[in-house]
């Protein structure tokens, strides 16, 4: 996933095309109505500057090292999280240089995972991004 | 009767057309080419037919031949008046014709040869070929009742509405001869009941038969009407005919060279071409946008000397050729030529946008 | 406490069960016209600011908005609209010339819609476009009158300068300024790969674009904004603007407030200052000046480079392109009274100039009068809409066309009219960097690629219908159209039959 911070808009759609990719409902109303979201891609933004920050899933991750009990790994090239090792020692998230991780709803920690176990099938921030900043691509 | 031209009414039709070219100059009756054209009895309905020959006025060859219409006596002096002060009549009389009971509504026909009166002519700063177009386009669209068909030197235009064989019956043309002879049939989707309106047209001593309706029409019509020529007929004959004569005579364009312009290829075969042709075909197109023809057409055009086949760059209309000997034949139907000539040499089929040009071999002239 | 006579154009409506409170709208809105309320947990919206430019509609993921027309109505009455009414309150507010942006809105006839085109039948077989050769490609320039031949009897092919097309469509001036950086480089790479032409309008070329020199059209308006040598040598073509559709009569108007950085810079102007383009070129007064000002750019540019004269559509048009015609121009551009502008007065706008169609007609028919039709070519603008409509602009005589709304309309904009504001929400006719990052060129220029390739198979198909497969035979082929519903004069001037004749 990269991000051009030239057309990033700071309109935050690509936070709430996250959260309801990961909700795994169909209707975004039902999933995200009243709720307070928790997206795994963040902008980060001062001034007129936006960018969208998400998991870079670096080739030779830091996450992935420091993890203590092997929740984090390298699948099909992406670095996921087995939800069920994660213990929520938050080793990660100091780790992480982008700040990419940080705790879900119920406990363990999540990170963008490039959509591959959600409903959208194909990065969801990146289809839903108005102004083609997010780009999904192999470089 | 509904007048071609009147009232903006446009008539199209498909039609047959014949042809007959001796590259020697041997001049045949026209008969031959009356048979032909009777064969393709169904792709005519009787509302026009006509034929053009070239080479029957030998004794008056550096004469204008004017073939004219009246609809009435009235018409036929106002004519003469303008036609004694703008030349000199050799010759004036009725048109000899065979009364035929297929052949109805006969208006006067009347032929005279002349040439210019050399003190208008030399008054006008014209040449004579210029001269005479513009006499004639000036009496077709400004003196009501009379109609000049017929404009060249030792040629004539002799057209009806009827059926061709009925009509080259009626003119008697068995007793003609000529070395090039043209016909054409008419089957036209509106009842035209006017002579004028059938084919060949000509202007001068360019006359084209055509089946086939030209999509182009109206641009064509407006481009060359710009300069000075009146489609009062709004045939698509009419336009081609001004067409060939705009390029060839004023523009001293060639015949291939006018087919360029006319059928010109597309653009994709242009790029293919080797440069200079390239760049001649590019050239052309370019220059004369207005006058490209676009929609199905076959005609064959006639002009002192020898005769064009050509095809719009579809092919969408049918012409066949074959040669015997030193003899050129022309048909929208191969059994019209088979019909005249039984065994010709080669029979082929002019490609799409192609023209084929056949004139007289050096030395030969039509005086034999 | 002063009365507010200007009372909210639009209601914007937002369904409070869809509505997930993402705060889109309230980051999108240009005119900050959204908030999210703390205390009350939901979205509110302040209409008045709104000018239903659809931004927030557009995005919002929920689709929990609309924009309405606010249903408060004064008594109803046929002389004296809601808009006419609202016109003079601002007036006695202000003291101000109105001022509007885009097109001519009002309900005078569109005769594009009651003009049909023929299709062939039985007499003559139509063509089919997907498997027949079908020519769209088209020069724009003058006709040389001579032919010449060599010692060897071979013609010289020698002509003056064209301008090649692959589509006979192209990009209307806009100049920079009055639409952002990101929407000129849009245009500018459409039209690089369609094989068009784009146009400057008259805010000069950004030294950016200079690389799409080949596929740009330079201006040279009455303010003769950014014209200098490198200027006209960048260009294919140059295009003398003597006037405007929107606003014939006048000259362009560039607010104060878009005079930034680069605009100030590339029009050669102070920042801040307004550019309002004089009424005549200054150096213009006659045909006889316009014809030395032809002659002096062909002269600065080696005689390489076609001229383009844009004139807009008024009552005599067909005498000042015969005019036009003979000065030496090689291509006459018409814009229509429905043309665009980024800001107009709207008494101008609205109230000077006459259709398209008609002024198209007249000119064509009046060159061919003339026997001078050949000399120049035809670019027709002011509201083409469709490809139906560039059909029958070109069966009316034109030999192109230029759309600017249409363009606009491909990269987002929705037709707010509100860009003299320079608050455009879609980040086309905006100054303010903020905004203009919401036009990315990448999607921009994929869009406009798109619509002219979209139009041109769409007029393939038309020619097909009608049996012709080359453009050329289209131009001025008016027996193609018939008018339905017109007077008797209307169909004499744009020189049609009435269906059914």
């Amino acid at each position: 996933m990269y991000v051009n911070e030239k057309w990033c808009l700071g309109c935050h759609l690509c936070e709430y095309n996250c959260a309801f990719a990961e909700s795994g409902l169909s209707d975004m109303v039902k999933a995200l109505k009243g709720r307070a979201i928790r997206p795994r891609i963040r902008v980060e933004e001062r001034g007129n500057v936006h960018y969208a920050v998400s998991c870079r899933h670096c080739g030779d991750p830091v996450c992935v090292k420091g993890c203590l009990t092997g929740a984090l790994a390298v699948k099909d090239g992406a670095v996921t999280v087995d939800r069920k090792r994660c213990v929520g020692c938050l080793t990660c998230v100091a780790l992480c240089p982008y700040g990419a991780i940080s705790p879900s709803e119920d406990g363990p920690m999540q990170k963008c995972e490039l959509c591959l176990e959600t409903a959208a099938g194909t990065p969801a921030c990146a289809a839903g991004c108005p102004n083609g900043a997010i780009v999904y691509e192999e470089r | 009767m509904l007048r071609e031209g009147e009232n903006g009414n446009r008539i199209p039709s498909g039609c047959a057309i014949s042809g007959i070219f001796s590259r020697d100059g041997e001049r045949i009756s026209g008969e031959k080419v009356m048979r032909s054209i009777e064969l393709m009895h169904d792709r005519s309905n009787g509302l026009g037919g006509g034929f053009a020959g070239y080479g029957i006025y030998p004794e008056y060859r550096e004469l204008y031949a004017l073939h004219i219409f009246y609809n009435d006596r009235a018409a036929k002096d106002d004519c003469e008046k303008f036609l004694e002060e703008h030349f000199d009549i050799a010759d004036q009389a009725k048109m000899p014709v065979q009364r035929n009971p297929r052949i109805t509504d006969v208006p006067l026909i009347w032929r005279y040869f002349v040439e210019p009166l050399h003190t208008k002519l030399a008054e006008s700063q014209l040449d004579a070929d210029e001269y005479v177009a513009r006499c004639v386009i000036r009496v077709n669209s400004e003196l009501a009742g009379a109609y000049i068909f017929s404009s060249g030197k030792d040629m004539g235009v002799f057209k009806a509405v009827g059926f061709p064989e009925d009509v080259g019956r009626f003119y008697g043309l068995e007793g003609y001869s000529g070395y090039c002879w043209t016909a054409h049939g008419r089957y036209p989707t509106n009842t035209p009941g006017w002579w004028g309106g059938a084919h060949p047209f000509a202007l001068l001593d360019f006359s084209v038969v055509h089946n086939g309706e030209i999509s182009s029409y109206d641009a064509n019509r407006r481009t060359i009407e710009m300069y000075g020529y009146k489609c009062g007929l709004l045939t698509d004959t009419e336009v081609m005919t001004y067409i060939v004569d705009y390029l060839v005579r004023r523009k001293g364009l060639t015949l291939t060279e006018m087919a360029s312009v006319m059928a010109a290829p597309f653009w994709s075969t242009i790029e293919g071409m080797p440069e200079d042709e390239r760049e001649r075909h590019a050239y052309l197109r370019r220059v004369f946008p207005g006058l490209l023809v676009t929609g199905p057409f076959s005609i064959l055009l006639g002009f002192s000397g020898g005769i064009m086949a050509l095809n719009d760059r579809l092919k969408l209309r049918s012409l066949v050729a074959a040669e015997k000997g030193r003899t050129v034949y022309f048909a929208s139907e191969e059994s019209a030529i088979r019909v005249v000539e039984p065994s010709p040499d080669r029979v082929w089929s002019p490609g799409g946008g192609e023209p084929v040009i056949f004139t007289l071999d050096k030395g030969a002239s039509s005086c034999r | 406490m002063p009365i507010n006579y200007i009372l909210p154009e639009f209601e914007v409506r937002r369904d409070y069960d869809r509505c997930i409170c993402c705060r889109v709208c309230e980051r999108q809105c240009a005119n900050l016209v959204h908030r999210y309320d703390e205390d009350a947990g939901k979205m509110l919206s302040d209409e008045s600011k709104c000018v239903d430019c659809q931004r927030c509609v557009t995005l919002c993921p929920t689709r929990a908005l609309k924009i309405l027309k606010n249903e408060n109505s004064f008594r109803e009455n046929g002389n004296w609209s809601a808009r006419t009414m609202t016109e003079i309150y601002r007036q006695a507010d202000t003291g101000g010339v109105l001022l509007s942006s885009m097109g001519n809105p009002s309900e005078m006839p569109v005769y594009w819609d009651r003009i049909l085109i023929n299709a062939s039948q039985v007499t003559n077989p139509s063509i089919d476009p997907l498997r027949e050769p079908m020519e769209t490609r088209t020069y724009l320039g003058a006709h040389p009158s001579e032919m010449r031949r060599d010692a060897e009897g071979r013609l010289i092919t020698s002509l003056p300068p064209h301008l090649e097309l692959d589509v006979p469509i192209m990009f209307s001036a806009m100049s920079y300024g009055s639409i952002s950086y990101n929407a000129h480089e849009s245009l500018a790479r459409a039209a690089a790969e369609l094989g068009t032409f784009y146009n400057t309008g008259e805010g000069g070329l950004h030294e950016d674009f200079y690389k799409y020199g080949p596929n740009t059209i330079v201006q040279v308006a009455s303010g003769r904004f950014g014209v200098h040598k490198a200027y006209l040598e960048a260009g294919a073509a140059i295009e003398i603007k003597m006037g405007q559709g929107a606003k014939p009569g006048i000259g362009g108007h560039l607010p104060g407030k878009k005079i930034v950085g680069d605009i100030s810079r590339t029009r050669m102007i102070p920042e801040g200052s307004d550019a309002i383009s004089p009424a005549p070129h200054h150096d213009i007064y006659s045909i006889e000046d316009l014809r030395q000002l032809v002659y002096s750019l062909k002269a600065a540019t080696e005689y390489k480079k076609p001229v383009i004269v844009k004139i807009a559509a008024v009552h005599n048009i067909a005498a000042i392109a015969s005019g036009v015609a003979r000065s030496g121009a090689d291509i006459i551009a018409i814009d229509g009274f429905r043309g665009g502008t980024g800001a107009a007065p709207s008494r101008i706008r609205d109230n000077v100039g006459i259709p398209i169609e008609l002024a198209l007609a007249a000119v064509d028919q009046r060159l061919r009068d003339e026997g001078i039709r050949d000399r120049v070519s035809l670019v027709a603008g002011g509201s083409i809409r469709s490809s139906a409509d560039a059909v029958k602009a070109i069966a009316l005589g034109a030999d192109a066309v230029y759309i600017g709304t249409a363009a606009l309309l491909a990269l987002g904009c929705h037709l707010c009219r509100s860009c003299h504001a320079g608050k455009c929400n879609w980040g086309i006719a905006t100054q303010e960097p903020e905004l203009a990052k919401r036009l990315n060129p990448d999607i921009g220029y994929a869009r406009l690629v798109n619509l002219v390739t979209a139009w041109n198979r769409e007029i393939k198909e038309m020619m097909g219908g009608m049996g012709i497969n080359s453009i050329e035979a289209l131009r001025g082929n008016r027996l193609m159209l018939r008018g339905v519903g017109l007077t008797e004069k209307e169909l004499e001037v744009l020189g049609i039959k009435h269906a059914g004749e």
